[in-house]
Order: structure tokens, then sequence, then C-alpha cells
């Protein structure tokens, strides 16, 4: 049954592995994570989950796996371990309480009420006077204030609903969410990695023999920090439309993140990249900046993130004369391969959802011509981004269209 | 020191019921000021073990926390012609899991902000933390632990952390705490707190985490340090505004809110909230 579930989980995606599994599986024959689902859930999730990004798709499976299969879990009187038998056991009772125990009919008899209540209880119960839960007069439960109540879950305390997994209060955690501003940290974290790599010290060789010589001869070590925000980013944004929320974002993490940066640079295109591009959108038609002269300025370190959504007419990529504001002599593809031969790290980040984009042919081929390297805006894929940039694209010649 | 108690919810206390059975380290996550490092020293507390703290730095190296050779002291040593160079072992510095493998009891090992290090961090104690046990090269021993100390691991998730590393660890985020664990915990911390003037500062600090486009959140910690301003000022409750919460500005946001542009934004917010009253 545990093995189902396993299987259910990794086929959900989430990365569980064999050895994790072992874990759960001795977690539960030492009495850790038994007795109820609620306390199941949990444990499980302790074991096969490291990430709280994914505790919402967690939650999820575990709602499709184990609802209508509550009561193979926790409703079953056999699978109550002995020791917990011990607990209520009946010479622990004072004469009044074994008095009260005959008045309900004797122990055999409310060992068998509550294998039946068991049976019946679907829901939760807090209060009352049958129903076993929390803080009641039922015989069974805890908190409650029957003297020979049974007390059915761990020690006393809160408990909460039922089904905390079927509130899905990781929703916001979730890493393939679209990013907005809930999420932005996250996805400023991970913006971090990719200036933040590699320790931190090493000798001032320098310093080092001009200390020891001070000291006499003895050796004084120097240790200088190794340069960091060494990162140089060049940001293109799509703007105009459905783009101006996503690219405004954009901008908001990036600058963000500007004191990870040693430069950061960002222009506007629309639609597609043509000849020139453009530093401040209300002056988009007299302060442009042309490609060639990007590429002059610019050093190859550079790393370049494209921020589009790609959704246009194809011939806005691959014919001249295709873009839908002006007439381009040469065809946008073009441009974009000569700002990759030089800016050999590049990404492309897109805020449209990752099913469209295999049935959008300008997504599918703005997407060959980026060598696979889009990534969907949030922050899973901010975070693949990051990781591709770490690594050069493959150059190829800028006239070898696909 | 009488130290108030540390609230445990119930998926909390089984990761660390869990952690001690299954003798694995515990990972927790979880948005700062929601008492990470704290769980450590209640845990020890409450253990009755001791605790051994190793807070991490960008610099900090996995070596640091099983012993460090110190080569250097040695050559000064020896251009001195002091006597205790002969025996490399005087220059063997101890260091956290050491001390925590060779105590007589169950220690508790708090190794504070992993994340906070070099990316092969986690990775270089892998092996420790399986086996509990190290070898000292320089003089050709091994540390094993006499009893398995219990390791809690913090991380604000600057990094992430390997996967092998994670498959060894338990791992819990902590939530934000919801409003009845929340009195709860101020309670421990100011158990003679006025029930309105707690009700009203809850009600703030809640709408305030409500309030969109906050740079910082105010987190547990800082409503603790508010609600000890205020009740050193002992303000009665409708010094709050409890009525009209959202017309004044909570006294004292000082504590609260620790970033200008979020000052801003919340005065702006109480403006256009007077405005539409009017």
């Amino acid at each position: 049954m545990l093995l189902d579930y396993f299987y259910q989980l990794r086929k959900a995606g989430l990365p569980v592995s064999t050895s994790e599994y072992l874990q759960l599986l001795d977690g539960l024959s030492q009495h850790v994570g038994v007795l109820d689902l609620q306390r199941f859930y949990q444990f499980s999730r302790l074991c096969l989950i490291k990430d709280e990004s994914l505790y919402d798709r967690f939650d999820q499976v575990f709602n499709e796996y184990w609802s209508g299969r509550e009561s193979s879990f926790d409703l079953n009187i056999d699978a109550i371990p002995d020791d917990w038998l011990k607990l209520a056991d009946k010479d622990a009772l004072t004469e009044e309480q074994k008095a009260l125990v005959e008045s309900l009919g004797g122990w055999d008899k409310l060992m068998e009420t509550l294998a039946k209540r068991l049976e019946e209880q679907t829901e939760e119960h807090h209060g009352g006077s049958k129903w076993i839960g929390t803080r009641g007069t039922s015989p069974f439960g805890h908190s409650g204030f029957n003297p020979e109540g049974i007390r059915i879950g761990g020690p006393g305390g809160q408990r909460r609903a039922l089904k905390v997994w079927e509130q899905r209060r990781y929703q916001d955690l979730d890493g393939t969410k679209e990013l907005g501003t809930r999420n932005f940290k996250v996805a400023l974290r991970s913006l971090r990695k990719l200036t933040r790599d590699g320790a931190a010290d090493t000798l001032d060789l320098k310093n080092t023999i001009r200390a020891t010589a001070h000291n006499a001869g003895l050796l004084d070590l120097k240790m200088r920090a190794e340069r960091r925000n060494n990162v140089n980013v060049l940001l293109l944004l799509d703007i105009g439309g459905s783009m101006d929320y996503h690219s405004a974002l954009c901008e908001q993490l990036f600058s963000a993140a500007r004191a990870e940066f040693k430069h950061l640079e960002h222009f506007y295109f629309h639609n597609f990249i043509y000849e020139k591009v453009w530093r401040r959108n209300q002056r988009r038609h007299t302060d442009t900046v042309s490609i060639p002269e990007l590429i002059r300025t610019y050093g190859k370190k550079y790393k370049l993130i494209f921020v589009g959504d790609a959704t246009m007419s194809p011939y806005e990529i691959a014919a001249a004369g295709g873009s839908v504001e002006h007439w381009n002599e040469e065809p946008g593809a073009i441009w974009l391969q000569r700002l990759q031969q030089h800016f050999n790290h590049n990404v492309w980040l897109n805020p449209e959802k990752d099913t469209y984009w295999d049935s959008t042919p300008s997504i599918r081929m703005t997407r060959q011509l980026m060598h696979d390297r889009m990534y969907s805006l949030n922050v899973m894929g901010i975070q693949a981004a990051i990781d591709a940039l770490k690594t050069p694209m493959v150059a190829r010649s800028p006239l070898d269209s696909e | 020191m009488n130290k108030p108690d540390y609230i445990l919810t119930d998926d909390l206390q089984l990761a660390v019921d869990a952690a001690i059975t299954l003798e694995r380290p515990l990972l927790v996550k979880g948005e700062p000021g929601t008492g990470k490092t704290e769980l450590a020293i209640d845990v020890a507390r409450r253990l009755n073990a001791p605790l051994l703290q190793w807070h991490i730095k960008s610099s900090t190296k996995a070596n640091q926390g099983l012993y460090e050779y110190d080569a250097v002291s040695r050559l000064r040593d020896s251009q001195l012609g002091e006597a205790r160079v002969k025996d490399i072992a005087n220059y063997i510095l101890h260091g956290v899991l050491w001390d925590a493998f060779t105590t007589d009891e169950r220690a508790v090992v708090l190794i504070d902000e992993i994340d906070k290090a070099d990316i092969e961090f986690p990775n270089d104690l892998l092996q420790e933390l399986d086996r509990m046990s190290f070898d000292v090269y320089e003089t050709r021993e091994t540390i094993t632990a006499k009893h398995r100390p219990l390791i809690i691991i913090t991380s604000n998730n600057e990094k992430e952390l390997p996967d092998a590393f994670l498959r060894r660890c338990f791992f819990h985020y902590i939530e934000f705490p919801d409003r009845s664990t929340m009195s709860q915990i101020v309670h421990a911390h100011f158990p003679d707190v006025k029930k309105d003037l707690l009700k009203a500062a809850l009600e703030v600090f809640f709408d305030l985490r409500e309030v969109p486009g906050l740079k910082k959140k105010p987190s547990t910690s800082e409503l603790l340090d508010w609600l000890k301003l205020l009740i050193a000022d002992d303000l009665p409750a409708d010094a709050l505004g409890a009525e009209e919460l959202r017309t004044v500005l909570p006294r004292m946001h000082g504590a609260l809110l620790k970033n200008e542009q979020d000052i801003h934004l919340f005065e702006r917010l109480i403006f256009l909230h007077k405005q539409r009253q009017r």
C-alpha cells in the first residue's frame, strides 16, 4: 500500500528517493508518525519532501491518494499498537473511575464502543459528548474531562483541522507559480546564485611578504577576500501591450538584486529584436541605441537576459520588413543571432505558460533560435535560467538559421 | 536565567521527535523571525543536553566544524624553538562536531544558517553526519561519536542545498504562526500582558502583515519587541486605537516596520483610509 503511495508521489514529479522511503518505513516501524492520518501526513512530509515549494504539490497528491482510503489507515482498531493499549491499562484507574467504567457497561464494553465509534466517526470532532475528539466529555479522545477517557493521538495540546493537506496552505510557495510580488523574494534569492559562488579567501602574497618582513622574518600570513559582485547583466525587455506588467515586474526584480551585480543595464524592444533598442520607453523614437553599438559598448562578459512572450506572427521574426512598427532591412532572427554571438551567456524568460510554447509557432521559432534556452518567468524558471547563464551557449554562424 | 517557553506546534514536535528517535539531522527553514535558532536552544534545554552552536559565515569551511590544524602557529613556534612544536596534537584545534562527538552525554548541535556557506559545504559534511565519525589525518586517529548528537540545521534559503545532503535530513518548514499560536507565544513571553492590549496589538500586527507591497513584513520577533515597548509604557489598549485601528498610526511602529519606504506606504494607506471614511 505504501509502495503505491511512494510511486504516486514520484509520478507527480516529486523527487523522492528510495533511501527516503526506507527512512519513512523505518520511522513507522518505530511508531513515529502512526496512529492517525494527520501524523502520518506530517511524518511523511518530513521524510520525503525537502523543499517548501513542493509542499503544495505534495498536499495535492496526498489528498488524491488518501481520500477514500482514510479508513484503511487510522480507523482500523487492529492497527492500534499494543503499547498504546497498555496506556489504557485499567489497573491505573482509581476506584471511583472504575465505578464510572462499570456505569458504561464495563471495560470490555468500553473497548467495544471505542472500536464502534472509531468506525462510525468520519470527521474530526471537538467538544460534544459522543464523538471522539478533543476537549469533550466523551470517554474517547484527549484533553477531555471524562475520567476514564482514553486519549487518542498525541500528548494533549492543540490539534488542527484533520485535513491540513486539503487547505493547500503552501500554494504561494509553489515554485511553478507565475512570478508575482509574493514569491518575489524567492526569485531574488535564486538570482543571487548567479553572483555567489565559491569560497572567499585567497592568500595575499604581497602583503604576506611585507608583513613577514615587518615581523623580522616570522611568518605572518595575510588573506584577502576574493573579489565578488563581478557579474554584469544586460536586460532586454519586451514592452507594449500584455508584456508591460511582466516587464515592469522583471525590472523590479533585477533592480532589487542590483547590489549583487557590478553593472545592470536594461533596454526595451517591442515584440522582437531588430536593429535598435531604447532605454526609456517614453522616448522610444528619439533615444535609441543600435544593436552594433550595444555590442561595442558592453563586453562579452555581460550576461544577456531577454524577457518577452515571443508571441507574434512568425514573419516578425523571420522576414525582412516583418516588424509591425517600421521597415526592417534585415529579419529579427539575424539581429538576435548577432547578439547571441557576442553575448554568449544568454537566456530568454517567457511569461507565457509553457504549455502554449509548442502550439505557438513564433515561440517555437524563438526557442529554436535560443537553442532551448527559454525558461518560464516563475521561480523555478528563473532558477533554471540562472544555472544556464553559467555556461555559454555554443556559438554558431549568425546566418545558420534553422 | 528563566527563559520563556518556546511554543512547539504539533507538526514541529513530531519533527523533533522523529529526529531524536531516528537519529537524523533536522533541517529547519522558515521566514526570518519564526524562531528557527530558538528551536535548538529550547530543545537542548528540554532534553537537558549541552548545546553546541556553530554559526556559519560565508567563509566557513566544513573542516572547521571537525578540527583545524594550525600549521602557521606551528611554523612560528618552530622558528622560536618552542618545545611544544614536537607534538602535532598541540596544534589541532577542536571544532564543534569534535566536541559534540566526545561529550559524555548526548549533545544538541545547532548548525545555524547553513546556506550562508559555500555551496560545497553541506556536501563536505555528508560522511561525518552519516557515520558520525571522522578521521584526523595529522594524528592518525578516528573520532567517533560516543552518543549520536541531535543535529538541528537552519537555513534561510539563500542557496539551494545539494540533494544528497537533503536526502539525509528531515525537513521541516516553519510556517508563520496563526493567531492562536501567536497569542500562545506572546503569553509565554509576557505572561501578564493585559488581554485587551494583546488583542489590539495582534490585530494591528496581522493587519499590518496583510498590507500589500511591504518590503519587510513584521515577524514574530518584531512583534515581541513591539509588545515589550508597549508594556514598558503601560499603555492602555485604546491607545492603539483598537476601535478605529487603521485610522491612527500604531504607536511606536518603528519596532514593527524597519524600512522607511514601508512606513511611507503605511502612512499613505492610512491617509487613504481616512479620506474614504469622510
